[in-house]
């Protein structure tokens, strides 16, 4: 398990924006993981790193673990765990969401 | 599909009162996935990750077995009033 601890920190800190989610950006397993995916589209993130919660079962377990967060999808920013679907939601009603992407390095050149 | 173990909206809501006993807590949900609206001036202060936290905290062991998924709405009274 501790190897797949160290996975997690890797791909967390890998890129601007990480989310892990149930099922891929293009073909979600999971209402949740569409509407964080749906998100991040409105946003303007273009280019971020998904992984598949679904890959086994011990990977999901070690993402529940790192962020000693029960459900998925968890969304990542600059490492800094943000939350799942509510929380997303709520930080992009209100606008926050926008800021703490805003230059994230994987935000498209038109927006 | 398997469904394993399953769990009623009225016994999540039971578990969080017992949990939260200074909230209000109401709970809705189809077996499986669920959305509680808790008020309670606990969360006074609290960003909305605490907040969360507080509520799985309640729920234990349950949370991500018996209960698969759960929104949560958490507010203060006063954040309900404004």
């Amino acid at each position: 398990m501790e190897d797949l601890q160290e996975k997690v920190k890797k791909q967390v800190h890998g890129s601007d924006v990480v989310l892990y989610m149930k099922g891929t950006p293009q073909m979600p397993q999971c209402g949740f993981s569409a509407q964080v995916v749906e998100i991040l589209r409105r946003c303007g993130v273009t280019n971020y790193a998904s992984y598949d919660v679904l890959e086994s079962m011990d990977f999901m377990a070690a993402v529940k673990k790192y962020s000693n967060w029960p459900t998925n999808p968890q969304l990542y920013i600059r490492g800094e765990f943000i939350g799942g679907c509510d929380i997303t939601t709520e930080l992009y009603q209100k606008g926050e969401l926008q800021k703490m992407l805003d230059g994230a390095g994987s935000k498209s050149d038109e927006n | 599909m398997e469904y394993e173990i399953s769990i009623t909206p009225g016994e999540v809501e039971s578990i969080l009162k017992a949990g939260l006993p200074e909230a209000e807590v109401h709970v809705t949900g189809d077996g499986r996935h669920f959305e509680a609206r808790i008020v309670s001036n606990e969360f006074e202060g609290l960003g909305l990750i605490a907040r969360h936290r507080k509520v799985y905290a309640a729920l234990g062991e349950k949370m991500g077995n018996e209960v698969h998924a759960l929104s949560i709405i958490a507010k203060t009274q006063a954040e309900l009033g404004g």
